[in-house]
This record gives C-alpha cells, structure tokens and sequence, in this order.
C-alpha cells in the first residue's frame, strides 16, 4: 500500500505546487479543489473517515464554490491580473534555503513527537457519554465546549459578513445552463436522504452533525447559486433565518446551563440523560451549520433590498 | 544524513509527515512572498491541511486510533472555511466600493 500513499502524496504535492506557483487564479482555484479531494483519500489512508467525509464536502466542494462564486464577482482587470513575479529571481536563493530549513526542522520535529494519546481514557468514557462513536461522543459531549465555541466562531463568522454589505445576488446560471436548476433540485432529495442517514448513523459510526450539515450545505449552494431559493433573500424571512442560525449555538447553551444545573459543571451532562441531549444537539447544529455555509454564498445581509 | 535518518523506516507516516512538512513550507513562504490577497487566501487554505495532516499522525499510536485529534481537526476545518468566507467578503467589499480603495 506504499505506492499508493507514496502516488497521493505526489498528488497533493503537484496541486498544491500548481494552485500555488502557475499563474491564473481559476487554475489555481481548481487545483485547490482537486488539492481538496486528494487530501479527502489520504484522509481514508490515515482511517479519519469522519475528517475525509468533512473534507471532501467542505475542503473540496464548497471552499472552492465560494472561491469562483467570489472571482466570478471581481472585476475582470482584477480577475485576470497575475500580479508580476519579478522579484522571484532574485529571490530564488533565500526562498529555497528558508523552505528547505522549515521542511528539515519540521520533519524533525514531526517524527521527534511524543505520541501518548487518549485513546484509553476516551475509551473508559465512551458508554457513559451517550454515543457510541468515539468522535460523536468527544465533539457533542466529552468536548463540547470546543464544539460550542466552533459554532460560536461561524456564527461570528457571518455576524462579519451580514456588516459588511448587502448580499449580493446569485449569478444567473440558469440563463447559461437552462437544465441547471431542474438537476439541482432533482438531486436536492438525494441530499436531503444522505444528510439524515449520516445524522442517524453519527451515533454508532463515522458520521454525525459535521458531515451531514457539510452534505446538505454543499446542495444547498447549489440550490443557491441556481436561484431556487428566492425565500433566503427576502425581507420576510430575514427573522426566521436569524433564529435558524443562532439555533445551534443556542441549543448548546441550554444544553451547558442544563448540565450546570443538574450536575454542578458547565456541560457535565448525566449519562443516563446524555444520548438525548446528543441527538438534540447534533440535529440543531447540522441544521445551522448548513444554513451558517449557505449564508456565506450572500457575501452580505440578505433581505434588505425592499 | 544516512547517520540522521539511520533508524527511519520509509512508512506511510513518515512519508506523509515528509508530505506535512514540504507542503507547510511552500505555504508559508507562499503566504509571505506572493502580492494577490486570493492566492494568500489559497496559501493559508492549503497551510490549514497542512496542520491537520501533522494532527492526523500524531492520532495514530500503538493502542490504536486517537480519536481527540480527528475531532480538534473536523472543529479546524468548518472555522477555516469560516476564515475563508470572511475575507472573501472582505476582497468583495474593496473592490465594489465606488471608488475602490
């Protein structure tokens, strides 16, 4: 199986050079995609199935939508423009040995780590946690508080976002690829099927709130970018998109001041109530992050045009 | 070198480690040297994998897989992605102002 690792690794070396070093930024944006997808199998190489699942929907899919929904946006001078390389050459020499010295001392270092783990320790925690899937069990529970926090960052995330401008309206693709819009909401049930099997399966097996939400996020945006979901944008709805965003954040703090109460620790769920409080968590937190990756696609606050 | 590298084996995790660390150090001199924002932007993106691929061996130990890593690198990946669609809307804003600053 070393070829194969030793393949991947060359393959995300060689986009990683190219989104990097060729001129053109759509050819740089496509090979962070394919980057995206490389990283996804080596991933599975490395048995993180619930990172690749994440990665091939996130690092692959919608980074890189919202990169091009983004260079489709700039103005063509900008979009075109390969800002001069002329000082490489001269360069060439201090750049060389500065990524030489960084890559000998991190490689050093890297296989110099002391690895002790917490594989027992998660492992003594797992039954009375709720779930019984290791990663479930630390990201909704045994470390929930990293996972309040993350929701926490996006929802800052698009609070940024919403202050900065007025969304800005979807492409009109569909003028473009007429069968378009009638693909993406022909697929949108097989999204909406592949989201619920990882949410229900998040307990048991690699899977869970992360993967789903990135899933039915990743069709959303397609939905989006399509211009089938015109209730995003309008005034109407701006109330309810709101309460639907902070959902998760706020489900997870009802969740923290319930454990405060009932154990005496901020977020010190009762085993015997903790599986509850996992499948409420993690279907509220699906159902945000995926709102919180669609609203980033409005590059501004939706609904204020009226 | 051969008295250095003497007692490594070529695995799969010293290969991907080596993988880690060439391509942190051709993002962060990307990061630092190139003028575009965006291919900052797709500098840093490739950084993050970069750090999560380190976290992801340093998962893998005798008593089997550690799952605390792979849950701190699936928290890293939707707030890089939220970092990325920040300053996406940040390059927007410049150059839709009238007159662009």
């Amino acid at each position: 199986m070393l070829v194969v690792d030793l393949l991947l690794a060359l393959a995300a070396l060689a986009t990683a050079g190219q989104c990097l070093l060729l001129p053109g930024l759509f050819r740089a944006v496509a090979n962070l995609m394919a980057f995206g997808l490389v990283m996804a199998l080596i991933w599975v190489r490395l048995e993180a199935p619930d990172v690749a699942l994440a990665e091939a929907a996130i690092g692959a899919g919608i980074t890189g939508a919202l990169l091009l929904t983004a260079l489709g946006q700039l103005p063509a001078s900008q979009r075109d423009i390969q800002p001069a390389r002329d000082g490489l050459p001269r360069r060439i020499i201090p750049i060389t040995i500065l990524v030489l010295l960084i890559t000998g001392m991190l490689w050093a270092a890297i296989l110099g780590l002391p690895k002790p783990g917490l594989v027992e320790e998660v492992a003594t925690l797992l039954p009375e946690s709720g779930a019984e899937h290791a990663v479930t069990a630390l990201l909704l529970n045994l470390r929930g508080i990293d996972t309040l926090l993350e929701i926490t960052v996006m929802l800052c995330a698009v609070a940024t976002i919403w202050s900065l401008q007025q969304a800005i309206p979807p492409p009109t693709l569909s003028h473009y690829y007429p069968g378009l819009p009638t693909l993406a909401r022909w697929l949108h049930p097989l999204f909406l099927l592949m989201f619920s099997y990882f949410l229900w399966q998040g307990t048991h097996a690699p899977g869970g709130a992360f993967p789903a939400g990135a899933l039915l996020g990743a069709g959303g945006v397609l939905l989006l970018l399509t211009g089938s979901i015109a209730w995003m944008y309008q005034r109407a709805y701006n109330l309810l998109l709101r309460w639907l965003l902070a959902a998760g954040l706020l489900l997870f703090l009802i969740t923290a001041l319930a454990g405060l109460l009932m154990t005496g620790t901020l977020y010190g769920l009762p085993p015997r109530l903790a599986g509850y409080f996992i499948i409420a968590i993690e279907v509220a937190t699906a159902l945000s992050i995926t709102l919180m990756l669609m609203t980033f696609y409005l590059f501004g606050r939706p609904g204020a045009q009226q | 070198m051969r008295l250095i590298f003497a007692d490594t084996a070529l695995t799969s995790e010293t290969l991907f480690a080596l993988l880690a660390a060439l391509l942190m150090a051709l993002s962060l001199v990307s990061v630092f040297t190139t003028r575009h924002l965006i291919r900052r932007l797709l500098a840093l993106n490739i950084l993050s994998s970069a750090v999560f691929l380190l976290m992801v061996l340093t998962a893998r130990t005798t008593d089997g897989i550690d799952p605390v890593p792979h849950a701190l690198v699936l928290t890293g990946i939707v707030v890089s992605v939220s970092t990325t669609a920040v300053v996406l809307a940040l390059y927007l804003r410049r150059y839709r102002m009238k007159p662009p600053c």
